[in-house]
């Protein structure tokens, strides 16, 4: 049973793009593709060769694989309702966290090794904003551990009760924190515009230039899966842990569908932020973890 | 007396323009431009014989007046000349175009490089592939190269920027790339037909500012008077042109920042107006629509009761999204503060249109050089102060309702069709014009000499856009690289107008 969050994420991840896509375009007065056009075009991509320039090394050629491999491997350790993930362990968030930290490194040295002026621009902004948000999701982490004794995402997870009004303060505070990571991490809006075709004001797009093919398929997909992978940690957290199995997976995929609807809704209707704004927008994060810490700290009284 | 003063649209003869020498020419053209209400429109050779004629008209916006001086040098034996543009950077333009198609030597020209690589050009080993770029030597700062390739749809043009990290430092614009040699073109198709389709796409989004700016100059060498429902169509299609393209510029400036919104419902709102263009001409670019001494597109009551139409729904639905768009603040952090061209530079670069206005610098053909039924209305020219991007989004706002007022009160009184289109006679022989229009983007000039026998013998042409290029290099300075899209769309200046 313990391969069923995955399985869920999995076919999670065949639609939640085609669910962003189709908002944008709903609000934009069209009618949108398919919701699985975004999967169709990745299939496409799959059965294609790719191209390298004669500049890059084989660092270019393993980035996207070990990029992929990273995010399936930080999937295996999200729980589902009462379920451990099929990893589990002490401090296995840690683990989380530098797993996904190694993929984004190939990605970023995987730019920077086609050389080209707009890729190095693009992995600098990228590797900003992914230390920015990093300390954002330890303190919360750490609070979460703090609060219920436990180190292991499942035990924390199912753990967490919620009694009182400030748990449910807590929580809501916490599920904005990784809304806010996960748009971040997939370089969606106000952050990055993924829209767009001017490189200059591209984050992660630009660092993916290069990509064809078969590797540009596998970072497209991965980030679908690192998109639905969120929207896991967010439902399984939060709202199934102890649930039945019939009563979490209608949940599981209601807050991954809402998720993409406010995404796409998000892109709809605000323009994205300077390039200045965003450090500051992202290290807001952090305080508003900390605001959590303290509220911990609170509770369990180590706090005079 | 040094120099000849003309009106808009007024043709001379050749001969009434006095030739003074080099250092007096020099001295009165740059003591002109000392005083604001000057700029120059037009300042080109041509080779006489041996010698070099340069031809220099200055436009007097105050008295509606064009001073024109010319001046002949000889350059075969390399000799150099002080330049204008060491006194007044907005020469500078003119003077590598002269540069570049005659190898006159400058001693003290600030900037001389390569402006369009046309292919006469006097030297020949000058290409684009070897343009001298400025360089640096530094180890912190690092050179980002954009194009010829356009990420997108539009033209080709190749951007450097020098950055210390996020920060433009400098840019540098190098263009030609769009060079079709539409100058000679003009001389060397014969049919009246051609030379109108050549008009029609100097600038692809100005198909009506330069057929018009072309119209009128034919016909004021064939001394031919317009008729008022020639006028009155011309006058209109302009103002149409204004509105469709500012329309689309506001679509293109919300895509550039992401805000999805803006950038459909603008984009949907300009397409009325272009089928309305459609509907009343045949293309929806105002292709054909225009010709020297005939009213292609006569404007009936039921043209004006679609355009009443028309204008109703368009004004609704754009006042909604533009209230909308400008109370976002996320849209104003972005617009705000950023590309920045202050007054001074603008004078200074002699920037014209409405990106001079944004920077609070009034510079329009409409009350300054009334061409058409301008002179009707009393044109006030809408000017913001800040000169930057959100100033250049306001003005295409408060430009698209003033031109819808105008065409409105305009159709109150529609001219009835001329009986009969009289026939043009052929040019005068040995004259000179000039022909000034003030587009939606800005200042077109066209000047034709004709020869001894009435054929054409030189044919300038001016988009607005050679003088503004250089005013989007200083906007983005000290910029994050990021807001240079965003500044490149607020100015929206043609590639292939530049080019020629």
């Amino acid at each position: 049973m313990r391969v069923l969050g995955l399985i869920l994420i999995i076919i999670t991840s065949f639609f939640f793009t085609g669910i962003v896509f189709r908002t944008k375009s709903i609000f934009s007065g069209r009618k949108g593709r398919s919701i699985f056009q975004p999967m169709n075009d990745i299939w496409r991509l799959m059965r294609k060769g790719s191209v390298y320039s004669q500049t890059s090394s084989f660092i270019f050629r393993i980035a996207p694989s070990i990029y992929f491999a990273s995010v399936i491997i930080a999937i295996m350790l999200i729980p589902f309702g009462g379920q451990k993930g099929i990893f589990s362990f002490n401090c296995d968030f840690v683990f989380f966290a530098y797993i996904l930290a190694v993929g984004k490194f190939f990605n970023i040295v995987g730019a920077l090794d086609t050389g080209s002026s707009f890729e190095g621009m693009g992995a600098s902004r990228e590797a900003l904003y992914s230390l920015l948000a990093e300390p954002a999701f330890f303190i919360l982490m750490g609070s979460f551990a703090l609060l219920t004794g436990y180190t292991s995402f499942s035990d924390i997870f199912i753990s967490i009760h919620f009694g009182s009004y400030i748990s449910y303060a807590i929580v809501a505070l916490a599920a904005y924190i990784l809304i806010i990571i996960a748009m971040v991490e997939n370089s969606r809006m106000p952050v990055d515009d993924p829209k767009t075709h001017l490189e200059l004001t591209m984050v992660h797009e630009v660092m993916i230039l290069d990509n064809s093919g078969f590797d540009l398929g596998l970072i497209f997909y991965a980030t679908n899966l690192k998109f639905a992978m969120y929207g896991a940690i967010l439902a399984n957290l939060f709202l199934t842990p102890g649930k039945e199995w019939f009563l979490s997976i209608p949940i599981f995929v209601v807050v991954q569908i809402l998720f993409a609807i406010i995404v796409g809704i998000i892109e709809s209707f605000i323009a994205r932020f300077r390039m200045n704004h965003n450090s500051q927008f992202i290290f807001a994060l952090t305080s508003i973890s900390l605001i959590i810490f303290l509220t911990v700290l609170l509770m369990v009284g180590k706090f005079l | 007396m040094n120099h000849i003063k003309i009106k808009n649209n007024e043709a001379i003869k050749l001969a009434e323009i006095p030739v003074i020498n080099y250092s007096e020419f020099l001295n009165f053209n740059t003591a002109l431009l000392s005083k604001e209400e000057n700029h120059c429109v037009q300042y080109f050779g041509f080779r006489k014989n041996n010698l070099l004629r340069l031809i220099c008209c200055m436009a007097d916006d105050n008295q509606g007046i064009i001073n024109i001086s010319s001046s002949e040098i000889s350059i075969d034996n390399n000799e150099s000349y002080p330049s204008f543009s060491n006194i007044h950077l907005a020469f500078h333009c003119f003077e590598r175009e002269i540069h570049e198609n005659f190898g006159l030597n400058y001693t003290d020209h600030p900037w001389l490089k390569p402006l369009r690589f046309s292919f006469d050009r006097f030297n020949k080993n000058s290409t684009i592939t070897n343009y001298p770029f400025r360089q640096i030597e530094s180890e912190e700062l690092h050179e980002v190269g954009v194009g010829p390739i356009h990420a997108g749809i539009i033209e080709p043009g190749h951007f450097r920027f020098i950055c210390s990290g996020e920060q433009i430092l400098h840019l540098e614009i190098q263009l030609g790339y769009q060079h079709r040699g539409i100058e000679k073109l003009m001389i060397s198709k014969k049919k009246l037909i051609e030379r109108n389709m050549l008009a029609e796409s100097i600038a692809g989004d100005t198909v009506i500012g330069h057929s018009i700016a072309y119209a009128n100059l034919w016909e004021s060498l064939c001394d031919f008077k317009p008729s008022e429902d020639i006028q009155f169509a011309r006058t209109i299609a302009l103002e149409w042109e204004r509105i469709a393209n500012h329309t689309g510029d506001l679509s293109a400036l919300c895509n550039d920042i992401a805000y999805q919104l803006g950038g459909s419902v603008f984009g949907r709102l300009r397409t009325p107006i272009i089928n309305t263009f459609q509907m009343w001409c045949g293309n929806r670019l105002g292709k054909s629509a225009i010709s020297p001494g005939v009213n292609n597109i006569p404007f009936t009551n039921t043209t004006a009761a679609t355009f009443s139409k028309v204008m109703y729904a368009f004004q609704l639905d754009f006042m909604e999204m533009y209230d909308k768009m400008s109370s976002l603040p996320s849209i104003l952090a972005r617009l705000e503060k950023t590309g920045i061209v202050s007054k001074e530079q603008s004078t200074e670069i002699g920037m014209v249109g409405m990106s001079a206005r944004a920077s609070n610098n009034s510079r329009d053909i409409r009350k300054s050089h009334p061409h058409d039924l301008y002179h009707l209305f009393n044109h006030k020219p809408i000017i913001k102060r800040h000169g930057d991007v959100y100033s250049r989004t306001q003005i295409r706002k408060e430009e698209i309702l003033q031109s819808l007022d105008y065409i409105r009160n305009f159709m109150d009184e529609i001219p009835s069709a001329t009986e009969k289109n009289m026939d043009l006679n052929p040019p005068a022989p040995n004259m000179f014009s000039l022909s000034l229009v003030e587009g939606w983007r800005g200042e077109i000039c066209h000047c034709a000499i004709t020869d001894e026998k009435g054929e054409l013998m030189l044919y300038k042409i001016k988009d607005p856009s050679l003088h503004n290029w250089l005013a989007l290099t200083l906007a983005v300075r000290n910029n994050e690289i990021s807001d240079f899209p965003v500044c490149n769309k607020s100015f929206n200046l043609s590639y292939c107008g530049h080019d020629l």
